[in-house]
């Protein structure tokens, strides 16, 4: 079995570097340094951190001090979470597990030497190194539009300041007026993401501005949760929804962001807000490490350590991976096998057999909760969907209520799993 | 030795039409059973002029959702299974009766279970008189006799291996909290182990109603579940 063997020469491996390290380094402990603080990140710093017993030094690097998670962001935006119920802070991550927390920009990485650059000018020195930097946008992706455009034409698909933003440009839509989004091709972050964030957008315009319509201009002939969400739009948001797919010319769009035109397949249309969510890539410092093929990062789906270089392990949405959506949930459960795999490289510790699954919920209105789900396994490959669930149309109101509670519940373990 | 769940859930999914084959035996002795049952009166009534007391009446039980009297207080655990649309079919019914945490996780109903078949066999005959619709229930001892999660003793006496169980339960805790609080999703640390091995063998065998937990039980091994629930159990 291949996956022994691995977890045999792992542990071969980290005998040996145990008994160099401190020869060769010079140094007592190895070093992991973690890139980005997310649902991937952080999971994996605290994992690495808490499971070695200080036998690792662990360094985390994350621009922001406070971390808006993605996830539950469109809740925020339809009036059933308050922006600081979605923030973390790192302090349990530094005070009750050790790692080391450095709010900075990661600019540089020299594989050859193995150390991170850091906009502040620091140089941090790794054995192992994993990047979870989320996402970043296809230049040119939206014509007409790019980041120096974002406050008038927001992507709110990073959390935060972005969020706030679209929410505040809703509420001051005037009466009768058009929300356009744009729509993202696959592959991209959270795929029921845009189809929850539309639900939230019509569920607070429906109480605040209920003659408002919704347009949506999309690449993609199907998205995840289709039925679901479209049963769910009819049901609570007859009449205001309007979608255009490929057929419609929805994958055929420029903007204007002087002029708050969105011009779909020739025809231009006067919109009041306009989120463009665009076409998406692995973090920049991906590229910039080298590692990336085309857009992403490919891993062994065994480990999640990059194809490319084999100290360096990637997690979340900024791989090619095989099977599983670019979720925060998936980024967790990836975390906790690279975790697993970077000790086993750097103390001997147990490498058991990758395991990973993830479940998305989505909102559609009030008490309305769906979800979609699968288990995975690692493949030579890639990482396997081997079964799926999905909420089902037609479903009464308190199984869908229990849902929508279940997601809370998640919400609340999944946070404290990455942050402690 | 092969679990005969298969056949209790065709049976459960064919309804009507395959319990007909099935009514050769009686599923117990409801004289015994009203013995039995003085137990369960301490809280329950049943019959003419029964009314809710520490636990709802159980007039008409037979193929009812559970949880469907609106002037009963449930638990949180029999609210989630009422919302999962658990009913109170003969196979529910024997399981909660073998242990009902095993079957409802939060259930308020503080009983250890009857785990002579025989005991279970006889309470329901006796309680299947005061259901409407008695000719729905099958009266074939294998059925009505049979725990809910019939496993193996060498697969309840499995000793986990909790350093594998706890590599494990890193898939479990991206949801259930460690730490024992409830958001939403229930608590699943300091549980008994056969407790705990007896409801994800329920999951995996798609009997205890969850698409996510019948997903992620559904891939473990009898040697991964005795290691989550040794590693869960000794959690405080």
């Amino acid at each position: 079995m291949r996956l022994n063997r691995r977890g045999f020469i792992g542990a071969g491996i980290a005998t040996a570097a145990a008994l160099q390290a401190p020869v060769v380094l010079g140094a007592g402990k190895p070093r992991v340094v973690v890139i980005g603080g997310g649902a991937g990140g952080a999971t994996a710093a605290r994992y690495i951190a808490k499971d070695s017993d200080g036998a690792i030094d662990v360094t985390l690097v994350e621009p922001t001090r406070s971390y808006y998670t993605c996830f539950f962001s469109n809740l925020y935006i339809g009036g059933f979470r308050e922006l600081s119920s979605i923030a973390h802070s790192y302090g349990k991550l530094a005070s009750e597990y050790g790692v080391n927390v450095v709010h900075d920009w990661a600019i540089g990485i020299d594989r050859d030497a193995r150390t991170v650059s850091l906009a502040g000018g620091a140089v941090l020195p790794y054995d192992r190194l994993i990047l979870s930097p989320g996402i970043d946008f296809v230049d040119g992706a939206v014509p007409g539009w790019d980041v120096s455009q974002q406050n008038k034409m927001p992507h709110a698909y990073k959390a935060g300041s972005q969020t706030e933003l679209l929410k505040a440009q809703i509420e001051s839509m005037p009466e009768g007026g058009v929300f356009a989004m744009v729509a993202p091709p696959n592959p991209f972050r959270c795929p029921p993401g845009p189809y929850e964030r539309v639900s939230m957008v019509a569920h607070l315009l429906k109480q605040i501005n209920p003659t408002a319509k919704i347009l949506i201009a999309d690449p993609k002939e199907k998205f995840s949760k289709q039925a679901l969400f479209e049963e769910g739009w009819q049901k609570h948001y007859s009449g205001m929804i309007d979608r255009l797919g490929p057929d419609f010319g929805g994958g055929n769009v420029t903007v204007n962001p002087d002029a708050m035109t969105i011009n779909i397949d020739g025809a231009e249309e006067k919109v009041d807000v306009c989120n463009v969510i665009p076409a998406q890539k692995a973090g920049r410092i991906c590229e910039i490490a080298g590692i990336t093929e085309g857009n992403w990062a490919p891993v062994d789906g065994h480990s999640m350590q990059s194809r490319l270089d084999e100290n360096i392990y990637v997690l979340g949405d900024a791989t090619d991976q095989g099977d599983m959506p670019k979720s925060g949930f998936s980024a967790n459960s990836q975390a906790k096998v690279a975790a697993m795999a970077v000790r086993g490289a750097l103390t001997g510790s147990k490498v058991f057999p990758a395991k990973y699954s993830n479940t998305c919920w989505s909102l559609i209105g009030t008490d309305d909760g769906v979800k979609v789900g699968a288990a995975y396994e690692a493949t030579d490959e890639k990482i396997a969907s081997v079964s799926s669930f999905v909420s089902q149309t037609g479903e009464d109101a308190a199984l869908r209520m229990q849902t929508y509670e279940e997601s809370i519940g998640w919400y609340a373990g999944i946070t404290s799993d990455m942050f402690g | 030795m092969r679990f005969l769940g298969g056949t209790i859930l065709t049976w459960a999914a064919l309804a009507g039409a395959a319990w007909a084959d099935e009514t050769a035996l009686r599923i117990g002795d409801p004289e015994r059973g009203a013995e039995v049952f003085q137990v369960c009166a301490e809280c329950h009534q049943v019959g003419k002029g029964a009314e809710h007391g520490t636990g709802p009446h159980l007039n008409g039980i037979f193929d009812r959702k559970v949880a469907q009297f609106e002037d009963f207080e449930y638990s949180a655990g029999i609210i989630r299974a009422r919302r999962a649309g658990m009913v109170w079919d003969l196979e529910h019914l024997d399981a909660y009766l073998t242990n009902p945490k095993t079957l409802v996780s939060g259930t308020n109903m503080e009983f250890a279970g009857l785990s002579d078949p025989k005991d279970r066999g006889d309470v329901l005959a006796y309680l299947r008189q005061f259901s409407a619709n008695p000719q729905n229930i099958p009266e074939a001892a294998p059925t009505a006799l049979k725990q809910e999660v019939e496993l193996s003793p060498e697969v309840l006496a499995m000793v986990g291996d909790p350093e594998y169980g706890e590599y494990l339960a890193t898939e479990c805790t991206t949801c259930h909290q460690l730490d024992g609080d409830y958001d939403g999703i229930p608590v699943i640390t300091g549980w008994l182990a056969e407790d705990f091995v007896l409801a994800m063998h329920a999951y995996k065998q798609k009997i205890r109603p969850h698409p996510v937990m019948q997903m992620m039980a559904g891939r473990l091994s009898d040697e991964e579940i005795a290691a989550l629930a040794a590693y869960f159990g000794a959690l405080e």
